[in-house]
């Protein structure tokens, strides 16, 4: 952290002890959310999406494969990130950081978990189906990337265009229809500051931060759960938590329309 | 959801007979390679773990040392041959790379980093045999490697998983229920003030799923918690026989 990290993580917890964020929101709030969609033509689907100053874009591509052993009639789901070093003046190129890595996989669990993508819809034939790979490019970071990522994957998802497959070639200018989508899952994310637990942290408040939990979640189910950094939270605190996630669902869900 | 799966659950027992709140048998042996200065060796079911633990020490590389405390640097790798599938590519693959990374979040939490300014502690989780719940006894092993090395922690961690199979909530998955399961929690508590410090999940929990799941993490942990200590005691009072057998 440079000096001035320091300085504005203070800032933060002062603030917070008089209830209050550096932008005014409540502790329960997300930024201003806005999605863009198709906005990367060679991709068979993309999205951007803007949480506050959080900019991070996806693209998702189509590729023939052999399916897994274990199901033979069935495709394939691969999120991967990564914290571009024009996002951030912490970024640095090179392979990816554990940040990175677990970004995309808390990403991959909760949407895998909610059988969002239906996996049988992409099989072609014996010994072939699709393989969808959803690219998280984190283009400006102000904190809470796991939300932002959740909801741009997920949209991009949405929208997405199987090409065509014809005489065992794929012909991506066309299109065999709109990939399959059963299910949506969101994620909300908790900072911990002293105590207190705010929804959607900003990059100062990131700083400051204790502790994270995110929780992805459909209509019914909690799909997954990552809690991070080093400091603790209660079990109450995942409970209470959890009912939280379930109501901010049906909010981001909103803003996720095909 | 994988095709043929096993009937997990038949008249309320798990296919290995545990019911729903039981732990697989825990073994833990402390102080068990001579090089490391603390070291624990768990057998948690089918898992064989070994934890290492190396330091306080000296950084590398030098320019991450932090002059006002401790740097901990865990990493848990499985070796290529110990899972039941094919032979495991060396080198830390992304899931090890996440879950080092978590634990290493667990034990900055109670070790009292302040207490070794500028110097680094290493700990290393080796998964000789998995099983299934490999994070969790591998946390629970490195907690008495700690211990063993004299590093001064807050509190003794252990970890366990909670999981859903169909409709009922079970404790400790092992590797065909976790392969199978609707759900995978893995935690990592404090017992003290039951303070968690690790949680991860996938799958489908509902709120009330979720409430049963997290107390009877709680509760296995005593069970868990109290191998941990008898394990770091009888490395001491093996020492203490000695001595005293010694005429000391």
């Amino acid at each position: 952290m440079d000096a001035i990290d320091v300085i504005k993580t203070k800032y933060v917890r002062e603030l917070l002890a008089n209830g209050k964020r550096e932008d005014g929101r409540s502790i329960n709030d997300f930024r201003s959310i806005r999605i863009a969609n198709d906005i990367v033509s060679s991709a068979e689907g993309s999205a951007q999406v803007d949480l506050g100053s959080t900019r991070v874009l996806v693209g998702v591509k189509l590729e023939i494969d052999t399916p897994m052993e274990d199901n033979p009639e069935e495709g394939n789901l691969t999120v991967s990130s990564e914290l571009l070093p024009l996002a951030s003046a912490d970024y640095e190129p090179g392979p990816p950081s554990p940040e990175a890595i677990e970004l995309a996989r808390v990403v991959d669990r909760g949407i895998r978990a909610g059988s969002c993508v239906d996996m049988k819809s992409l099989f072609i034939e014996e010994g072939k189906a699709w393989f969808v790979y959803a690219d998280i490019y984190v283009l400006n970071y102000d904190g809470n990337l796991i939300d932002a990522s959740t909801m741009a994957v997920m949209s991009a998802l949405m929208h997405t265009r199987v090409p065509k497959y014809e005489d065992g070639k794929i012909i991506r200018e066309e299109s065999s229809g709109k990939l399959k989508i059963d299910n949506i899952v969101t994620s909300a994310t908790f900072g911990k500051i002293d105590g207190h637990l705010l929804l959607d942290t900003t990059k100062n408040e990131e700083n400051a931060a204790d502790a994270r939990l995110t929780i992805a979640t459909d209509d019914n189910y909690v799909r997954a759960m990552q809690k991070g950094l080093s400091g603790s939270l209660s079990t109450n605190d995942v409970i209470e938590l959890a009912g939280l996630a379930f109501e901010k669902h049906k909010e981001i869900k909103g803003y996720l329309k095909e | 959801m994988k095709a043929n799966k096993p009937e997990l659950i038949v008249d309320g027992k798990r296919l290995d007979g545990r019911g729903f709140g039981d732990l697989r048998s825990i073994k833990i042996t402390a102080n068990v390679l001579d090089n490391a200065d603390g070291s624990a060796y768990i057998e948690w079911g089918g898992n064989k773990i070994l934890a290492a633990v190396y330091g306080p020490k000296e950084v590398f590389p030098k320019h991450f040392a932090d002059p006002t405390k401790a740097r901990v640097k865990c990493r848990y790798s499985m070796a290529p041959f110990s899972s039941l599938e094919e032979h495991g590519r060396s080198g830390p693959n992304r899931r090890a790379i996440e879950i080092s990374k978590v634990t290493t979040n667990v034990f900055e939490n109670v070790i009292m980093l302040s207490e070794f300014p500028g110097s680094e502690i290493d700990v290393f989780i080796e998964v000789l045999q998995g099983d299934g719940g490999t994070r969790a006894a591998g946390i629970t092993a490195a907690s008495v490697a700690l211990a063993n090395a004299g590093i001064h922690m807050k509190d003794l961690v252990y970890a366990v998983s909670a999981g859903k199979i169909g409709e009922d909530i079970v404790i400790d998955l092992n590797k065909i229920e976790d392969n199978y399961s609707d759900c995978d929690m893995p935690m990592a508590i404090a017992p003290r003030n039951n303070d968690v410090l690790l949680l991860q999940m996938d799958g489908g929990l509902s709120k009330e799923d979720l409430k049963k799941a997290v107390s009877m993490v709680i509760e296995a942990g005593k069970k868990i918690s109290s191998v941990q200590k008898e394990a770091l005691k009888k490395v001491y009072t093996g020492i203490a026989e000695k001595y005293e057998s010694n005429g000391v």
